[in-house]
């Protein structure tokens, strides 16, 4: 009886070790996560103002703000967002509806998981090829909105597979009982069904996208610019313009990079402050895809 | 030749998947406005002969039908590779072993099948789904949240709006796959008396592993075993006096 006590004293110390281990672990985590965001906020809070978001970069850091390069990441992802979503999604419909299994898809699959793990660069040298050069785009907004819609799009059709992965045969079957053609399937069920699944992966795809530094560098982004794109509204007819896609840009990350390298201390500031700005955006983001798929999976039930 | 009591006729149906010979030689008439049942231990084939009827073998790969199950009166061949599936799908329903409605209102549920044919007009459609949920003898339980979405309804009440479904394109053969294994026995009873009910109106093939169930709601029982039939007859002579040995350990629970 006192062995056995004993016993299970021993076993439960090793439990409550494991315990205290994976608490450390969880919190290291969050601790670098917040001393971090501290200390970007200490730096660069006091920066933070109306006048930030609305100056032209500048070669007075008080006078300094973010203006053409929050323009510039917004047009960008806009881009990024209206090139990959539907391709993405047509993909990812088409290998999990209405392609067979055979060694072709299971190539197409081996290369579309392998491309998410591509070194973002890599995408740039590319879109500089591609885009730059071969299609004559420039250094332009639509240059770099695509090569960003080229590096979130495997994670675009891997998160509307899975999404689709989880709606069960049943439904499908009830649905080609009744006659359905395959569209009509995809167009009323599986699509429907996996919008939440598939919206959620997009905005994680938006918020690794904004981030993004290299590959926007690498098809020429500029450094320092002091305008903004074109209006895409115009007083004139047809009012609506499509110029600004090829302007020359900026993005938040090039420009905080461009800070960080001076010498002032004060445009260190200004860097800090834009971080504190690319990094609620990423929250807000993220918010938006969790607040997304909780609303979807509420709806939802098999 | 075709007698006019014939909704459908099996001629040597032989069904393949992949290597796997799951139906062999199957010969078979079905009765017009009677319920058929398909009865035999797990694995016998009942299920996927019943798939045959609606083609539903179609969405997977590697299947292969040989042999013909006519269709009368056009007296056209179902499983026929020039037959288009969505042709028959759209004659043939069928009811599945679990309740799967769509994650969808009531009434869409309901509606879905005219919506494919391309119905859009609200008062059709409103007339077509208030039918059909009183032939599922739903309407009085949901004719007062038609709109509420169909995962509120119990399992029995979503096992008759997929009969409800089901039955919205006027169906000319209405398939049963299993009805009520997934439900409890107060539900399955009203699943019952509402197959007994709908005979009046359509020809019924059901499968089922409950023998009580095929006596209690059958014309004709088919007993299958290892993809062949092994016997076919009316109800009654299946259960009191069957010709094969098989047939009498199975319905005595000595194997299955």
């Amino acid at each position: 009886m006192k062995d056995l006590k004993k016993l299970i004293r021993y076993n439960k110390l090793w439990n409550y070790l494991f315990m205290i281990i994976g608490l450390l672990a969880t919190m290291l985590g969050l601790i670098l996560l917040c001393a971090l965001m501290v200390d970007l906020a200490v730096d660069g809070a006091p920066r933070l103002s109306y006048k930030f978001l609305t100056s032209f970069p500048s070669r007075f850091p008080e006078e300094a703000g973010i203006l053409s390069a929050w323009v510039g990441s917004f047009l960008l992802l806009l881009v990024t967002a209206l090139a990959a979503i539907p391709l993405g999604i047509a993909a990812g419909i088409y290998l999990e509806e209405y392609g067979k299994k055979n060694w072709l898809t299971d190539i197409i699959e081996i290369n579309i998981v392998n491309l998410a793990g591509v070194p973002s660069i890599v995408y740039g040298l590319l879109a500089l090829g591609l885009f730059v050069y071969f299609l004559k785009f420039g250094e332009s907004i639509l240059t770099g909105g695509l090569t960003l819609a080229l590096l979130i799009l495997p994670m675009v059709i891997m998160a509307t597979r899975e999404a689709i992965r989880a709606i069960p045969n049943l439904i499908r079957e009830a649905s080609y009982a009744l006659g359905a053609t395959k569209w009509q399937t995809v167009q009323w069920h599986i699509i429907p069904y996996s919008t939440g699944g598939i919206l959620t992966g997009i905005i994680i795809g938006l918020s690794r996208a904004i981030g993004e530094t290299a590959p926007i560098i690498t098809v020429g982004a500029l450094t320092f610019i002091a305008f903004l794109p074109t209006s895409p509204i115009s007083m004139d007819f047809p009012f609506v313009s499509f110029k600004w896609l090829m302007d020359p840009f900026t993005i938040m990350p090039i420009q905080m990079f461009n800070w960080v390298s001076r010498p002032q201390k004060e445009f260190q500031l200004n860097a800090a402050a834009a971080g504190i700005i690319l990094m609620v955006m990423t929250l807000l983001m993220n918010g938006l895809a969790i607040y997304i798929r909780y609303r979807f999976r509420k709806k939802i039930k098999w | 030749m075709v007698n006019s009591t014939l909704k459908s006729e099996v001629r040597n149906l032989n069904f393949h998947y992949g290597d796997l010979h799951a139906l062999k030689n199957i010969n078979l008439p079905i009765e017009r406005r009677k319920v058929t049942a398909l009865i035999g231990p797990s694995g016998c084939g009942k299920t996927t002969f019943l798939r045959c009827f609606n083609r539903m073998h179609d969405l997977y790969p590697h299947n292969r039908y040989g042999g013909e199950i006519i269709l009368y009166p056009d007296g056209i061949n179902i499983v026929s590779p020039e037959i288009d599936p969505i042709e028959i799908r759209m004659q043939i329903s069928m009811v599945f072993q679990k309740p799967n409605p769509f994650p969808k209102s009531i009434y869409e549920n309901v509606a879905y099948g005219l919506r494919v044919r391309g119905i859009k007009k609200k008062q059709i459609l409103d007339e077509k789904v208030e039918k059909s949920l009183r032939g599922a003898a739903l309407w009085e339980e949901v004719k007062d949240r038609l709109y509420d979405p169909a995962f509120e309804l119990s399992g029995g009440q979503q096992q008759r709006l997929c009969i409800a479904r089901a039955l919205a394109t006027d169906p000319r053969i209405l398939l049963f796959d299993e009805p009520t294994s997934a439900l409890d026995p107060t539900a399955t009873s009203r699943i019952e008396a509402l197959i007994v009910e709908l005979k009046k109106e359509v020809t019924i093939i059901i499968v089922t592993h409950n023998m009580q169930q095929a006596a209690r709601v059958s014309d004709y029982t088919a007993f299958m075993y290892l993809g062949e039939l092994i016997e076919f007859d009316n109800t009654d002579k299946i259960f009191t006096t069957p010709a094969n040995r098989l047939t009498e350990e199975y319905i005595t629970g000595r194997f299955g």
